[in-house]
């Protein structure tokens, strides 16, 4: 008896160890699509910022080993930190509000009491701008915005201003342009991460609270935004990295330049400069690495302020 | 990363465009051996349309393919912005010989702001390898041949356009506020920059810009400029005249005399339409521009009528032009020869573009046969015959000052100074921002103390 128990187990084991195999086979494709677009892409990344390695003319110019060089032209020039900072102010121009009428709308959607009708209607409705590339979002809205365009004939015509005002040429106005546009097109899908969090959350909580007399709000800020914090975390974390990436809306919108006086240029824009004429890899290797290290630290202040730090509750 | 990713995607690209033609299955050979496919690279559809409408034998097959006999002519079109155009022929030209047969680049065309680059490099065939000499060209314009001179003296391309270029002006907007509309008469209001400043406050009275834009004016002050924008020691120096361009046009702007948009944009060729009121007394340019960009053809634009006027302007300048090259290892050279040949010096067919698409050809035979008669009269510019001072323009034009860097420079320092002009940045800020743009784009120049520089060269210039 005991001795065919074993058996049994030791069977069972080992057909264990071989489906484990067949799940490593089904890594494979991940794995080298991972190694080939992502790792190798990495490493080189980081060894071509040690070196002097671009294109003049025709010819190329390295790659010659010169250490930190092209990190001491970056630092030194001073650029770069407007430029984070400008990506940073885009981002959190369009994040506040975005993360406000998600929350909003996720409530609103997921509150029994509320019964919202016509809700697939307006969750598809909401998604829709992302659909849209971005650099096309980007062209209507500098053909919209431009001195000529319809804005400006509708805000003359009907006596609000008297010239054209210059939406982009004005560093402000641009700059909201620019959010608003990454706000149409992220706040559908923020809402609909949230809303999928909020419907996760047990309802008899909810009915729990009605029951002893909470207000909306108070549930709201006691039961569903504690309850909400992993996902939470997850759409900060998500928005805050694509949102260092910024380059295709205010890339499109100013035409590449970032202007006026750059104070819209991010820090893809600044990468992509160093790349389409020169192909200089050392420069933009270290720019990379720059944004690498910036991602990699924000994001871990994200997870301390969170309290992932801490012990799980 | 995204550089990794953005080499795949090329190299991608450029694998889909190896993919061969299967379209040619015939084996009659035109000239004898060679290539069934002639790959020309361009970055609009100006040639192609010249090739189309006067290349004998040609036959259009679709927007980007032809044939010429049973050579299957492919044209690949890639857009300057953004440098695209130049980055896309540095990653073929220098491999080129070695590319599949049907994948040889066997001709491509280049502007004069980055020709330079191109012709002293081994990517460019001679033409005197192809069988042309120097006979056959001895009809063109010596700075379309300097342009695509190599610096041993080996010519390396072949132009159609002697692209001299001037001030096109509104008639309608002349006559109402200058009292005339006579080209002659015209240019005595424009004929240096202070004339033409005060002229642009008189039509700011009358509610006309004198230019759509700042950009307008820019060519003429930097094709008159005394040095490189980039000097042999790779080291960027701001022109005088350049500096004045930035001088003049912020005193313009500031009085609303003129805007700053951009060359090419909507706001840009406003002006090209007849307005109810306000307008744009002139633009500047070569022929080529009435006739390819100013809409000419379309009801309510002011050349449709024959509304504009040609006179020479403050400084005469060029602008643009094209030059045919013809690939190192293309495998079509008596083809690629008959092309250049029959496009830049056969008289008949340069006549007949003349006449036909408004440019300015680069032959002096013809240029002063249609400036004898009416046959160089062009119903746009209301019956006013321009090539007596086109001719004369294109002999005086000088293309010693240009260097391998001028297109990057030219549209670094607009940009830049956009700024200027708009109040968002001091005179410095604005030519601070320029120099660290354009070593960004080319990281061997240096740019430092450029407007200091400037200043003094214009003081020197002024004792």
């Amino acid at each position: 008896m005991k001795k065919s128990a074993t058996a049994a187990a030791g069977k069972f084991n080992h057909r264990a160890v071989r489906y484990n195999r067949w799940g490593y086979f089904f890594l494979i494709p991940f794995a080298v699509v991972f190694v080939i677009f992502q790792l190798i892409p990495l490493i080189t990344t980081i060894y071509h910022s040690f070196y002097e390695y671009y294109r003049s003319g025709l010819k190329w110019i390295g790659p010659n080993f010169i250490g930190l060089e092209n990190y001491k032209t970056l630092f030194s020039s001073g650029g770069v930190w407007q430029y984070f900072g400008n990506t940073m102010i885009l981002w959190i121009m369009n994040f506040i509000p975005q993360i406000f009428f998600s929350l909003l709308f996720a409530a609103w959607f997921s509150d029994t009491r509320l019964n919202l009708k016509g809700q697939r209607f307006f969750k598809t409705v909401i998604y829709l701008p992302n659909l849209i590339m971005a650099s096309a979002f980007a062209m209507l809205f500098f053909v919209l915005f431009s001195n000529i365009g319809p804005i400006n004939s509708i805000l003359q015509s009907i006596g609000i201003l008297k010239q054209p005002y210059d939406f982009l040429n004005h560093k402000w106005s641009v700059r909201i342009l620019i959010s608003f546009m990454n706000f149409l097109m992220w706040f559908g899908n923020t809402t609909i991460l949230l809303l999928a969090g909020m419907l996760g959350i047990d309802t008899q909580l909810f009915e729990a609270a009605e029951v002893d007399g909470a207000t909306s709000s108070q549930v709201f800020w006691k039961i569903t935004l504690p309850l909400l914090r992993p996902i939470l975390l997850y759409v900060v974390i998500t928005s805050l990295i694509g949102g260092l990436q910024l380059f295709d809306v205010p890339q499109v919108l100013t035409n590449g330049t970032g202007d006026p006086m750059r104070t819209s240029m991010t820090m893809i824009m600044y990468l992509n400069r160093n790349l389409t004429t020169s192909r200089n890899y050392g420069m933009s290797g270290a720019i990379s690495v720059f944004l690498f290290v910036i991602t990699g630290a924000l994001s871990l202040i994200v997870f301390k302020v969170a309290g992932y730090g801490e012990k799980v509750k | 990363m995204k550089k990794a990713m953005s080499l795949i995607l090329a190299s991608a690209m450029v694998a889909g465009m190896a993919v061969p033609a299967f379209a040619e299955e015939t084996t009659e050979a035109a000239g004898a051996d060679e290539g069934k496919v002639l790959n020309i690279q361009c970055w609009n559809d100006e040639f192609k349309s010249r090739i189309t409408d006067h290349y004998p034998g040609y036959e259009e097959v679709d927007a980007t393919t032809g044939k010429i006999g049973d050579v299957t002519v492919k044209w690949t079109i890639t857009p300057t912005d953004d440098n695209a155009y130049q980055n896309n022929l540095d990653a073929i030209l220098p491999d080129n010989a070695n590319a599949a047969a049907d994948d040889k680049v066997d001709l491509f065309l280049v502007e004069a702001d980055y020709a330079l680059k191109y012709v002293n490099s081994d990517v460019t065939m001679p033409v005197s390898d192809l069988g042309i000499t120097d006979d056959d060209v001895a009809d063109q314009y010596d700075y379309t041949k300097d342009i695509v001179t190599d610096s041993d003296g080996v010519l390396k391309g072949l132009s159609w356009q002697a692209c001299s270029a001037g001030l096109i002006y509104n008639r309608a907007i002349a006559k109402e506020v200058l009292g005339t509309e006579d080209p002659d008469e015209v240019q005595e209001y424009v004929k240096d920059w202070d004339t033409f400043n005060d002229t642009a406050a008189k039509l700011k009275d009358a509610g006309y810009k004198i230019t759509s834009t700042v950009n307008d004016t820019y060519r003429v002050y930097s094709n008159n400029v005394t040095e490189k924008w980039v000097n042999d020691d790779n080291q960027v120096q701001l022109d005088s005249n350049i500096l004045k361009w930035v001088n003049d046009s912020k005193a313009l702007v500031d009085a609303g005399e003129t805007g700053t948009a951009d060359l090419w944009s909507d706001e840009w060729s406003q002006g090209f339409y007849k307005q109810d009121q306000g307008g744009v007394f002139c633009y500047f340019g070569p022929a080529w521009l009435i006739n390819f960009s100013m809409h000419s053809d379309e009801e309510g634009s002011v050349g449709y009528d024959g509304g504009w006027g040609f006179c020479v302007g403050p400084q005469s300048f060029y602008w643009g032009g094209t030059w045919i090259c013809a690939a190192t290892g293309t495998d079509n050279p008596t083809l690629v020869k008959d092309i250049m040949l029959t496009m830049t010096t056969d008289q008949d067919v340069l006549k007949e573009i003349a006449q036909k698409d408004s440019d300015c050809v680069n032959s002096k035979t013809v240029l002063a046969e249609l400036a004898s008669d009416d046959s160089g009269n062009l119903a746009v510019l209301g019956g006013q015959n321009p090539y007596a001072v086109l001719a004369e323009g294109a002999e005086n034009v000088d293309m010693s000052n240009i260097s391998d860097y001028d297109q990057g420079c030219n549209e670094d320092f607009q940009s830049a100074m956009k700024n200027y002009f708009e109040g968002n940045a001091t005179l410095e800020e604005a030519v601070d921002q320029f120099s660290s743009a354009i070593v960004e784009k080319y990281p061997e120049l240096t740019a430092d103390g450029l407007l200091a520089g400037a200043e003094a060269e214009t003081e020197t210039a002024a004792e």
